[in-house]
């Protein structure tokens, strides 16, 4: 338990660097995941071509591979970014993929007679998806990205292997200074996993029932 | 120990190594590959040696994935470095055929857990002697000593030891001590992968200043890229590299406190050095002195 | 709903999308043409760099390496289901003595990261070894999140079928072992399968622990040649072909059931299925 105390420091700084790369991530999933979304739903054949194979392959791909890809494979395309960034980009981009699902799902729930009033009414098709479709997707959508999200924030874990010392990384190199510690560190930090997952539960939560008031 | 026990394996241990010698000498290809077994070795009853001779089988833990002291190829049989070398040896010691070790991949993390129960007879992976070790195992030797040290590029020549290190990356094995050392004691920033291979590959593409860990495994990647990488600095820590075996085993540290000391003398053991790390162009050094076993 | 979004393209806008289509191709084509020939650039191509694919020992480790990653991801669904109806049906059990350690079961193994439930288990459990220690991570985790499936199948199945049970006399246990789970199980296949998906995905993770399946096979492959980008397409497409196949069966077989079932309720595969490493 005193060794759990003597290094919270160390486990605190863990857990601050897998806050900033799931802060980088999300932004980086949201964004990318929407512009895919829009992608597969586009008129533009190869658009939409493009943006079924990125969810494809990227769906069907263990996380670490993408983290092999980018961390190895970047650098050598002359691309030289911190490992912070690295793993921001792994992540985030691995995480894209399921957030278009999510969306386009959403989308799809979306009555037609929705769109079919917004073409009605001479709106584009730009237009017709900021203003009318996307904004009732994302009362549906909020839970599974909620769920999405939760799963990047464990999968920042995997940054530990590739020069990136988080709340994980802090595990293996305290277990190593002390192995005779290692329940106590190991619940430690799950339980530190544990309070995040639910705070953002919590927060996926309150946000689902604002948005219905607000329909 | 009774005096007769200990004459009669000591001229066992001579005739060994003149049988070596004599085998050695006649083999003028030196691969390092061909040790000659001992024929009729015999242990006293109840040792584990004399176990492990009767099984005629032995299962040695070592490194899978470190070039030049403990490296297996995808699809090979048996892993190739220092360490298999003095596993085979041992197991010629003990009358036991190449092809009836078996090897385990043995990780800083699982050494001493499949040494208690009994996964892997001995262990011969990098394992440095540490007093904290020996409270849970047994180690012999060193049959090699080394120090933690420093991989660069071959053009850099702004990292010339650990105190030039300050603010620079340096990648290592997550969870080592090398990486913790670096950190704490020179300032470096810590990049710690999933290998030394990928550390030198980071090294490789830039991304990365130096690499640390033990001079041996250093020297093994220099060895395979003396153009691109260069290894600097004297050793600023010692690591005795020894063979771990079940703690409490006192005949058995005697029996591999005599193998390995009988290597160093009829030359076995610089043959295994030259044929592996060797390889990159450094010569073999003094063997070290053994520690008595308590 | 996709295809009201736009109108049917009129002439100006069939030039429009057929200069965005040539447009977005050059595009596409440019950046992977612009990829590669950095590549080449670096050497990446080069012959010796393809060679050890010559070598049959490497085929061999990799067959071992797929080998192992089914052994561990079929052993971990297996076990995962079982331990998965066990906690949903704790989950749904009215007694909280039940319930309340069940529901704390669940969300913990959902909420901690595969990685570290593998790592401390290797360390605090050598003798599992690597297999078990990966398997064991797997079966709590998909159990977990199978748990949560189970108990979404079995409330999909229509309440007349539990309330027509408990009228004709049956008891809890029976109405779940006879009525709704195996009504449950048959609704939530999709699901299932591509959780299958997310387990062989995650045998990945086995690295950290030295377990030889398919992604660290490849990783010693370039460790020993330092080939690594033919080494990671040669790895993508073996994995991508396996689970692409799984995720086709998932889908074929929720096609399948509803056509047959007539409108029976089906879990369909979250799309978050496979989110979490």
């Amino acid at each position: 338990m005193r060794i759990l105390l003597d290094n919270l420091g160390k486990i605190l700084e863990g857990f601050q660097v897998t806050l900033v790369l799931f802060a980088g991530g999300t932004v980086l999933a949201l964004v990318v995941g929407t512009v895919l979304a829009a992608m597969r739903v586009s008129p533009v054949p190869p658009l939409r071509w493009a943006g079924a194979t990125y969810v494809n392959v990227v769906r069907n791909t263990p996380l670490v591979l993408v983290f092999i890809i980018i961390v190895f494979g970047l650098p050598e395309l002359g691309i030289r970014l911190s490992f912070r960034t690295f793993a921001i980009l792994a992540v985030g981009t691995y995480t894209a993929a399921f957030v278009t699902e999510a969306l386009r799902s959403g989308i799809n729930t979306v009555g037609a007679g929705q769109a079919e009033a917004a073409r009605s009414l001479g709106l584009t098709f730009g237009q017709t998806l900021s203003q009318v479709v996307m904004p009732q997707a994302a009362r549906s959508v909020i839970p599974p990205i909620g769920s999405i999200l939760i799963a990047m924030l464990k999968n920042t874990s995997v940054a530990a292997g590739f020069g990136v010392i988080e709340a994980t990384g802090t595990l293996r190199e305290l277990g190593r200074d002390f192995p005779q510690a290692l329940y106590w560190l190991f619940f430690g930090i799950a339980a530190g996993y544990v309070v995040l997952v639910l705070l953002l539960s919590v927060a996926f939560r309150e946000l689902e029932r604002r948005l219905v008031v607000l329909r | 120990m009774p005096a007769p026990h200990k004459a009669t394996r000591r001229i066992q241990a001579l005739a060994g190594a003149a049988v070596l010698a004599l085998a050695l000498s006649a083999c003028g290809g030196d691969d390092g590959d061909s040790v000659e077994v001992e024929s009729d070795a015999s242990f006293p009853a109840g040792t584990t040696m004399a176990k492990l001779n009767k099984a005629g089988k032995i299962t040695i833990g070592t490194k899978f994935d470190q070039p030049g002291i403990g490296a297996k190829k995808p699809g090979a049989d048996a892993p190739e470095g220092l360490d298999p070398e003095m596993g085979k040896i041992v197991a010629a010691k003990l009358g036991i055929e190449e092809d009836q070790i078996k090897w385990v991949e043995t990780v800083s993390d699982n050494r001493e857990p499949f040494l208690k129960n009994g996964t892997v007879d001995i262990v011969i992976a990098s394992y440095s002697i540490t007093d904290e070790r020996r409270l849970v195992v047994g180690q012999a030797g060193p049959y090699y000593v080394t120090g933690q040290q420093l991989l660069v590029a071959k053009d850099d020549d702004s990292i010339k030891g650990p105190d030039d290190l300050g603010g620079k990356k340096v990648c290592s094995v997550e969870g080592s001590t090398s990486i913790a050392t670096v950190e704490e004691e020179y300032g470096a920033a810590p990049v710690p992968f999933a290998t030394y291979s990928e550390c030198v590959q980071q090294l490789l593409s830039g991304s990365v200043d130096a690499v640390t860990t033990d001079g041996a495994i250093l020297l093994g990647y220099a060895a395979e890229n003396p153009d691109e990488l260069k290894v600097v600095g004297d050793a600023f820590s010692e690591e005795r590299y020894g063979i771990g075996f079940k703690h409490g085993d006192t005949e058995m540290c005697q029996f591999l406190n005599e193998t390995i000391e009988g290597s160093f003398d009829d030359g076995s053991w610089e043959e295994a050095f030259d044929s592996t790390l060797g390889e990159a162009g450094v010569e073999a050094p003094e063997p070290p002195t053994v520690d008595p076993c308590e | 709903m996709s295809s009201v979004l736009y109108d049917l393209p009129g002439p100006v806008a069939r030039r429009r999308s057929r200069i965005g289509s040539v447009v977005g191709g050059v595009v596409v084509v440019g950046l992977v043409v612009l990829v590669l020939w950095r590549l080449q650039d670096r050497g990446h191509f080069e012959g010796d760099k393809w060679e050890p694919f010559e070598d049959p020992d490497t085929w061999n480790a990799i067959r071992d390496g797929v080998r192992r990653t089914l052994q561990a991801a079929v052993v971990g669904i297996a076990l995962a289901l079982v331990l998965g109806i066990l906690l949903a049906v704790g989950r749904l059990s009215e007694r909280s003595v039940v319930r309340w350690p069940a529901t704390v079961v669940v969300e913990f193994f959902r909420a901690v990261p595969l990685l570290m439930l593998i790592f401390f288990f290797f360390l605090a459990f050598p003798d599992l070894g690597s297999f078990g220690a990966l398997v064991l991570g797997l079966t709590l985790y998909n159990g977990a999140v199978l748990a949560e499936i189970f108990r979404a199948g079995i409330l999909a199945v229509p309440r007349g079928q539990s309330e027509a049970a408990y009228s004709l006399g049956l008891g809890k246990r029976q109405v779940m072992q006879q009525v709704l789970v195996p009504q449950a199980v048959r609704a939530m296949l999709p699901a299932l399968i591509s959780q299958c998906v997310v387990v062989l995905k995650d045998t990945s993770l086995g690295y950290v622990i030295t377990y030889d399946e398919l992604l660290r096979t490849g990783r010693l492959i370039y460790d020993n040649y330092f080939n690594i980008i033919p080494t990671v397409i040669v790895i993508t497409v073996i994995y991508v072909s396996i689970n692409a196949s799984l995720s086709a069966l998932a889908n074929l077989v929720e096609r399948r059931t509803r056509v047959r079932t007539g409108g029976a309720p089906v879990v369909h595969a979250p799309v978050d299925a496979g989110a979490a490493v």
